[in-house]
């Protein structure tokens, strides 16, 4: 059994306990120590900005050209916090309870309630550098609601709060990168780790303009490096997320958790044709004031508008009248394809539903009339009232949906359909976000920790900069403590140079294979088999099946793979190979882990494993633990973390 | 929304390095559906290169749903193309007709120099932001996010200017190459909140000083920014730069 550390005491008091009783490091000796922070999303830029200012020496890295421009910045809903600002019965317990029922009773009790916590520091912190929140007219906070939760606790910028955030601690990075503290490496691209004596000390990065190879020396290194959602080949991630800096410490030790817990997230933009290459979030706070619903007749072939109220069907609503449309994504997604696949899917591909904003036009524009004091105007008017209500809260999501689509869903009701969006599984690592190799931390997406089978949406941006702002520079002194009598360790030292050697020799192995099939061919290809029979549901057969093909597809890329182009060169199709191959080995362990677990919980969907009326069903006798995959020669075993709950009562969730 | 389908040319160009000159090539792309966006036609258009042995056009991206200012081509004279307030990730087939041939460059500018074929390095825009686009606080230090409320026609303005995802092309659609909507955007932002106030006057000197240094020209008056933002960050925005420029340099004798 692995054990997580987690401290001793109740549970409210563990982690005031652990702080009050962490070693620390003297600023002299934060001077002489080095920390890699490897991903500059919300979780690496508030690290390595959080460790800076605390005086150790920094050095940050990211794929794309800024920091700025990391996956964070598409987020767009909001953050949780248990501000209790809306008076609405919210607490620290609350937002801990939720989310722990909302991850299905699979996530770890210390972890979360700390994450709760320190949620309310967070939007301190964010509003003090100047994040440009939401506010009401009194000039104080706006929240707004989110799935699986019945308070309001959800802050935003309108449909673009993980850009603000993320703008928010890229300004605190540039701050220390202009004082000094932290050394800024953009178009670097993580390709090994180095270990030496048993701990983390350091990686071999690739310019990704020149292609040369450096190593770096680091007392400690933290991968901040997101989730591996485009495993799936179609996601709502951006173009370069990828698993590669995860995959590369799990083939040296690190254990990877859970790798088949995976959100597909209700509502994105239906898939239009081959040419796609990604698929667009249509925010959860669409939920808030949307009505998702189908046609009641099968293969129904009418305009949405032409369709009357009595022959709709507001599915969730119907099935799940406590929560309605606000039920969590695990739940509501699979509601989506449970009504597609029974035949009543529209569009074109019939893959898909209708998500509508009519009755939420004329609500808004109702309640515009009385605040207004207009008296009794026209319906046309209340039309437009309640347009401009929705436009100001929504305006930009609904913008991006005319963009892509051409139909402008102020008139027509947007077409929705799951999409993978969000990974909980990632790397193994204990109430110290330390992973199984000692020095090594993992934090943000790239962990497993928090959100167990399914996230509640608006928690990732608030893991993410709780574990960078708030967690890290605790839990990390704590180790450094010790290594303040670690001199910097030169470079040309035997590990740095094998470590170097064996990315090279990968790269070299992978341009030299000059065979006729793109890179893009291959991802598409896994993707298909991974979103089949890895996806939204899953079954023994089918999982067996796609590790064999999986299997055989990784021997046909590393046979005939073509890569253009040279090494010591800017060369993206070079990048995007090393990537595709590291998310075909972890498609392998996707399909293995769902195999192993033979229950289904939150976005793990086991078709043998249900209840009678279609809903997830757990086996907490047999399953209520971690799985946590190490990597033995080119085969895994398991290890496990038993999850103990010692307040929340695990129960079979019920949205009803 | 009828969808229909194309054949296009594509006049691209391209160069190895920053380096080597640079030069437009000419290509024939098939079948483009209406349905596809920008960046996948040039997909489609790499992969078809890939499979005939040639190398396919390096270009920057990375959301494609035109949040994170990765993207950054001039297509046909214009920064990310013909529709208003659209990045090239989102600009989509359907602004094309069968038949046409479509210019693609990278952005132009001294201060942003091209790695490779349409990508262009922007960490100009990052060392400005170092000069002073932020506020001091460690974290830590903050008081209770209610503590100070702020007006929210004030707090709206300062999120309008904070919308700027720092893509370039005001730089690229300016013929001084002026980085001045960026700056005023990043200036506004903070000196409209009460979290800025402290800084506010170094904040606008150090930056502006910054962003002489990297080599942007001076405004041009001609608003041609404002007209290719896809973020439509207003110049508004500029002319308040101005007056804390002022204001600042002013009282700083
Ligand atoms: C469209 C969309 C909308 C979302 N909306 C919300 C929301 O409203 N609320 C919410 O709470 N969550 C939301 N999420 C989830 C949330 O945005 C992410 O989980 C979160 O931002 C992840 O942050 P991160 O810091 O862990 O990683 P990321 O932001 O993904 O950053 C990863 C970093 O690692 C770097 N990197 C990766 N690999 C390497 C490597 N090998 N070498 C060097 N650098 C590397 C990258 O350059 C990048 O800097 C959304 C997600 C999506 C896709
Ligand atoms: S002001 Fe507009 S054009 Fe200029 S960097 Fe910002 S978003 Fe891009
Ligand atoms: S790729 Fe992100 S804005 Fe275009």
């Amino acid at each position: 059994m692995l054990d997580a550390k987690i401290p001793q005491g109740s549970l409210s008091e563990k982690w005031t306990k652990y702080k009050g009783s962490v070693k620390l490091v003297n600023p002299a000796n934060k001077r002489k120590l080095e920390i890699i922070v490897v991903g500059t999303g919300l979780a690496g830029s508030s690290a390595a900005a959080s460790l800076g200012e605390m005086g150790y020496k920094v050095k940050a890295f990211c794929f794309q050209d800024s920091p700025r421009r990391a996956h964070s910045i598409a987020a767009q809903g909001g953050i949780n916090a248990a501000k209790n600002y809306q008076n609405d019965g919210d607490s620290t317990y609350r937002l801990f309870y939720d989310t722990i029922k909302g991850g299905d009773y699979r996530a770890r009790e210390a972890n979360v309630h700390r994450l709760a916590e320190v949620s309310t520091n967070i939007i301190d912190q964010c509003v003090a550098q100047g994040v440009p929140f939401a506010r009401e007219y009194g000039g104080l906070l706006s929240n707004r609601s989110f799935g699986g939760t019945q308070v309001q606790r959800t802050f935003y910028a309108a449909g673009q709060t993980g850009q603000q955030l993320l703008i928010g601690a890229y300004q605190a990075l540039e701050r220390q990168v202009a004082l000094g503290t932290v050394e800024m490496f953009a178009r670097h691209e993580m390709v090994e780790l180095v270990i030496i004596d048993g701990k983390a000390r350091g990686i071999i990065a690739r310019n990704l303009v020149t292609g040369e190879l450096e190593r770096h020396f680091g007392h400690a290194v933290l991968l901040c490096t997101g989730g591996y959602g485009n495993v799936f080949y179609l996601s709502t991630n951006a173009m370069g997320s990828n698993v590669t800096a995860a995959w590369k410490v799990h083939r040296k030790g690190a254990y990877f958790a859970n790798p088949c817990f995976t959100q597909i997230h209700p509502t994105c933009i239906p898939v239009s044709g081959d040419h796609q290459s990604k698929l667009t979030l249509m925010s959860e706070s669409l939920r808030n004031d949307g009505r998702i619903w189908v046609p009641a007749k099968q293969s129904d072939n009418r305009a949405p508008n032409e369709i009357p109220e009595e022959e709709r069907d507001y599915y969730l609503e119907r099935r799940y009248p406590a929560f309605g449309n606000l039920v969590p994504r695990d739940v509501a997604s699979r509601a989506a394809k449970e009504r597609c696949d029974a035949g009543y899917g529209v569009g074109t591909s019939k893959q898909a539903v209708y998500l509508d904003y009519a009755a939420a036009i004329q609500r808004y524009g109702k309640a515009e009339e009385s605040k207004r004091n207009l008296g009794s105007v026209s319906s046309e008017t209340i039309t437009a009232l309640g347009k401009e209500v929705v436009k100001e809260k929504y305006g930009n999501l609904f913008d991006m949906y005319e963009k892509i689509t051409g139909e402008n869903p102020y008139e027509v009701p947007m077409r929705i359909y799951p999409a993978v969006h969000y990974t909980m599984g990632g790397l193994w690592v204990d109430y110290e976000l330390k992973t199984t190799i000692d020095g090594l931390y993992a934090l943000g997406e790239a962990n497993f920790s928090d959100h167990g089978a399914n996230r509640l949406g608006a928690s990732a941006l608030m893991q993410g900069l709780a574990d960078g702002y708030f967690v890290i520079p605790y839990t990390l002194g704590n180790y450094l403590a010790e290594e303040i009598r670690t001199n910097n360790i030169p470079t040309d030292h035997p590990a740095f140079v094998e470590a170097e050697k064996n990315a090279s020799e990968r790269i070299n192995k992978l341009i030299s294979i000059k065979g006729k099939q793109t890179v893009e061919s291959f991802h598409k290809r896994l993707g298909k088999i991974i979103w089949d029979k890895c996806g939204m549901a899953r079954s023994a057969e089918g999982l067996k099946q796609a590790i064999e093909e999986v299997r055989a597809l990784k021997k046909e890329f590393w046979s005939d793979v073509r890569i253009p182009g040279g090494i010591n060169e800017m060369n993206p199709e070079l990048d995007k190979a090393g990537r595709v191959a590291d998310f075909i080995e972890l498609g392998e362990l996707m399909c293995l882990d769902a195999l192993e677990r033979n229950e289904s919980c939150g976005g793990h969907f086991r078709e043998e494993y249900q209840t009678p009326d279609g809903e997830a069903l757990r086996d907490d006798e047999n399953y209520m633990y971690v799985a946590a995959w190490e990597m033995k020669e080119e085969n895994w075993q398991l290890h496990k973390e038993s999850l103990n709950y010692e307040i929340v009562k695990p129960s079979q969730r019920s949205y009803k | 929304m009828q969808h229909y389908s194309m054949n296009l040319k594509l006049k691209v160009w391209r160069q190895r390095n920053a380096n080597e000159q640079g030069h437009f090539e000419t290509y024939d792309v098939e079948n483009v559906s209406s349905e596809m966006s920008f960046l996948e036609m040039i997909d489609v258009l790499n992969e078809q290169l890939i499979s005939k042995g040639g190398e396919p056009i390096a270009f920057d991206h990375d959301c494609r749903e035109g949040i994170c200012g990765m993207c950054s081509m001039v297509i046909d004279g214009r920064p990310h193309g013909p529709w208003k307030g659209t990045t090239t990730c989102q600009l989509h087939m359907r602004a094309f007709k069968d038949g046409d041939m479509i210019t693609v460059e990278p952005f132009r500018a001294n201060a942003f120099p091209v790695i490779k074929d349409l990508m262009v390095s922007r960490s100009a825009f990052d060392r400005i932001i170092q000069a002073g686009g932020y506020i001091s606080v460690n974290t830590g230090n903050a008081v209770d996010g209610n503590a100070l409320p702020i007006e929210k026609d004030k707090a709206d303005d300062a999120f309008a200017a904070a919308a700027c995802i720092g893509c370039g092309a005001c730089v690229a659609a300016c013929k001084n190459a002026s980085a001045m909507l960026f700056v005023s955007a990043k200036v506004s932002h903070l000196a409209l909140l009460p979290q800025g106030e402290p800084e506010r006057k170094q904040r606008v000197v150090n930056m502006i000083a910054q962003m002489d240094k990297e080599g942007f020209g001076s405004c041009t008056n001609t608003y041609a920014c404002e007209a290719e933002c896809p973020k439509e960050i207003s110049v508004l925005n500029i002319a308040r730069l101005n007056r804390e420029y002022l204001d600042a340099t002013l009282s700083a004798d």
